[in-house]
């Protein structure tokens, strides 16, 4: 007597009702041979009784599974007698409670049952066994009578097609919401959880504070629990790692855009579009360790051996592999601009006597060149964000420093080492996470916005 | 007049499959394809598309000071022709010119011509006003700009003013130069791409249908400056409309599937053609 057996009934319920549905349809219209008199073809009929006997059947199975167990545990409770929950705070009244469904089930039970606990288990085996059968008829009885309801209000004139489409238009709208609504749930836990964090660390301290130390004290006399929550050498940090893989991406990705875009013979660009593509399909996390493993120590052997003093895991380094991970968003971005610039502009500057180049510099770059600041602007909210590289490659010591031989760490990695392993959820050292999450995503986020409005504006202006 | 014209096209395709079926030889060109005093000299031209051939023997001068009119129903190889003139059928992959071009006696497909200095001698105005997106100073400034015309300031904005005057647009732009060129009307925005064909002064100025997305005001007001620009300028004109043919040209050639059917004074071919296409295409009587 398992819900999905019941499941697997009501869709078995839809399919009869679809099949009664569209027969009935064509009998009331008066065989198949004067279907056009019907509103609508016999199939939205049938999707019509389908519907009518699956939605409602199905949403009441939702909310009884939903609040089967709460009720159960309500009424059980409400009969348990008087003396067995006096005095007892609400995490102990929800271990009995508990006591009783693992006794009732036959699991473990972390006390002696007392014949109480038997008869308020066997209690709730039976108001169990009792709600499931209740649920197996109240929903066959809802999909059949749905099913009825469909049979008797089909008719020529019903219009079931516009019925049947604004369904699934709520059910489109519904599913649409969903990540609508995920994403603001998201957005105001950050906000919530960063509103406890400035109630403990002044927003002050956090945004201009110059020393990060978010160790905070478990016992009032630990040593080194400093607790110093100033974000500056984080967001220095996050700065310079992305301008340095902004140093790499725009130049190498915009020329290969320029390259493959205007240059390239149609068979070249076959497969060095895919190919560079293949860079935005590798893992970050494979770009970490050839951060951490090989370029980082390639860069402090390049250093010792012109006298230079750098740091094994330098900001160098890990900006150098994000530069590489970034090339083909910069490049991908830039290609579709360029491509976007009509021909018309290629053949009046070519009408006039210009070169391929001239018209490349003078013409087409500048044309694409708003649509080409958005795809680096996209370019750099992903730098600012991506975490594995920098968590692998670059430090955890938060140096203030403008030195990018030096170790830096940044946001991201900081959000990582503060959430790693076990820790406690009401700490400042915790909730630092959520404020440092919420700069990067209000950081990202404004990037992200300017970059699109300054795209669709330039796409505009050529349609 | 819309509903002839679709069928036209129609019947043009259906039949340029049955011909390409059969292999057809190039038909012989009646009429006088020289000019008294030619500027430039195309002979026995052959373009093919891949292995289609678009243009088919073509032999056609263009004169000094005059406007030669191509006329002839869609995908009859007339812009292809026109594109032959200063090479920009070059930057079409698979586009290959046989036969002789001369500009001033000089043979415009030699090895080693460039061209590039070639395409600013032979400028090109396009169906669609194709302004940069700049400046109306801009526009006109580039083409001076990148051959490297001018020496100073001065003498830059002298050429913009003298090519935005030619083009009859100095009165209506003088006061908001700094403003963007695509900011203009259809009509201005196609004058603003003929002053700036004019500003790099080349000897011959090909029009592939430049009014065909103009209402017919402007296309009044660029009609009447085309005469005018004759005065200066050799002309070749692509344009669907016969009347637009008969008001601008003095020359008038006529395209029929590749071929190059007919050519003569723009007066006889309109009052007077000799070969029975020109006159079924001219009256509207097509097929």
């Amino acid at each position: 007597m398992h819900t999905s057996t019941l499941l697997i009934l009501v869709l078995a319920f839809m399919s009869l009702a679809y099949y009664v549905g569209r027969k009935r349809a064509i009998s009331t219209a008066g065989g198949v041979t004067r279907i056009n008199t019907l509103h609508s073809l016999p199939v939205y009929y049938g999707l019509y009784a389908a519907l009518w006997a699956g939605l409602p059947a199905l949403l009441l199975m939702g909310l009884w599974a939903g609040f089967q167990d709460d009720i159960l545990v309500a009424l059980v409770k409400s009969e348990l007698p008087a003396t067995m929950l006096d005095g007892l705070s609400p995490g102990a009244a929800s271990l009995l409670v508990n006591d009783i469904k693992n006794l009732a089930s036959g699991a473990i039970v972390s006390r002696t049952p007392t014949p109480e606990m038997q008869l308020a288990a066997d209690r709730y085996n039976l108001y169990n066994q009792f709600a499931v059968w209740a649920m197996w008829l109240a929903v066959s009885a809802l999909a059949l009578g749905g099913m009825a309801f469909a049979w008797l209000r089909t008719q020529p004139k019903m219009r079931a097609r516009n019925r049947v489409e604004s369904i699934f238009m709520a059910i489109l709208v519904i599913f649409s919401s969903i990540a609508i609504l995920t994403t603001l749930g998201i957005v105001l836990s950050v906000l919530f959880e960063s509103m406890r964090f400035f109630q403990e660390v002044s927003p002050l301290e956090f945004f201009f504070g110059t020393l990060w130390s978010p160790q905070t004290a478990l016992r009032a006399d630990q040593i080194g629990a400093s607790g110093a929550f100033g974000a500056v050498p984080l967001f220095t940090g996050t700065l310079m790692v992305s301008a340095i893989a902004m140093f790499v991406a725009v130049p190498i990705g915009l020329m290969s855009a320029i390259y493959l875009s205007e240059y390239a013979p149609r068979k070249v660009r076959a497969w060095a579009k895919p190919t560079l593509e293949v860079l935005a399909g590798v893992p970050t996390v494979v770009y970490g360790f050839f951060a951490a493993l090989t370029v980082a120590p390639f860069i402090r052997e390049l250093g010792m051996s012109m006298g230079l003093n750098v740091a094994s895991e330098s900001a160098l380094a890990a900006g150098l592999v994000m530069g590489i991970m970034i090339i083909p968003f910069v490049s991908s971005l830039s290609e579709d601009v360029i491509n976007a610039v009509p021909q018309a502009m290629r053949d009046g500057s070519y009408a006039l006597g210009a070169t391929q180049s001239e018209t490349i510099r003078r013409v087409i770059i500048p044309a694409a060149l708003p649509g080409i600041v958005g795809g680096i602007l996209l370019a750099v909210s992903r730098a600012i964000g991506e975490t594995m590289i920098v968590v692998m490659a670059a430090g955890l010591a938060a140096n203030l420093t403008a030195n990018p031989l030096e170790s830096v760490t940044t946001v991201t990695v900081q959000i990582v080492t503060l959430l790693t392993g076990d820790q406690e959820f009401d700490s400042a050292k915790t909730m630092a996470a959520f404020a440092l999450g919420l700069t990067l995503f209000v950081v990202t986020l404004t990037l992200n916005v300017i970059a699109l409005h300054i795209v669709r504006k330039y796409r505009e202006q050529y349609e | 007049m819309s509903t002839t014209l679709d069928e036209m096209t129609v019947r043009t395709r259906a039949t340029t499959s049955a011909e390409l079926a059969s292999g057809r030889e190039s038909r012989e060109t009646v009429g006088d394809v020289t000019s008294a005093n030619p500027r430039m000299v195309c002979r026995h031209v052959d373009v093919f598309y891949g292995s289609t051939q678009a243009i088919k023997d073509v032999s056609l001068d263009i004169g000094k000071n005059e406007v030669v009119s191509m006329i002839g129903p869609s995908g009859c190889g007339k812009s292809t022709f026109l594109r032959c003139l200063n090479r920009m059928n070059d930057t079409i992959d698979g586009c290959r010119v046989t036969g002789s071009i001369t500009l001033d006696g000089l043979d415009i497909y030699d090895k080693g011509l460039d061209p590039v200095p070639l395409r600013a001698q032979v400028g090109m105005v396009f169906q669609k006003p194709n302004p940069f997106p700049k400046s109306i100073y801009e526009n006109v400034a580039y083409g001076p700009r990148i051959l490297g015309l001018t020496n100073s300031k001065a003498e830059l904005d002298d050429i913009i003013e003298g090519s935005l005057r030619k083009a009859g647009l100095w009165n209506e732009v003088k006061d908001r130069l700094d403003k963007p060129g695509t900011g203009l009307s259809g009509g201005q925005q196609q004058r603003l791409c003929i002053a700036r064909t004019i500003a790099v002064s080349p000897e011959v100025i090909l029009m592939d249908e430049p009014c065909s997305a103009l209402d017919p005001i402007a296309t009044a007001i660029i009609e009447e400056l085309i005469d005018e620009l004759r005065s200066n300028y050799s002309i070749a004109i692509v344009t669907h409309s016969m009347q637009q043919a008969a008001r601008v040209s003095q020359r008038t050639a006529y395209f029929h599937l590749g071929d190059l059917i007919e050519v003569g004074e723009t007066n006889q071919i309109f009052t007077n053609p000799k070969h029975k296409l020109t006159e079924d295409y001219i009256t509207g009587r097509f097929g």
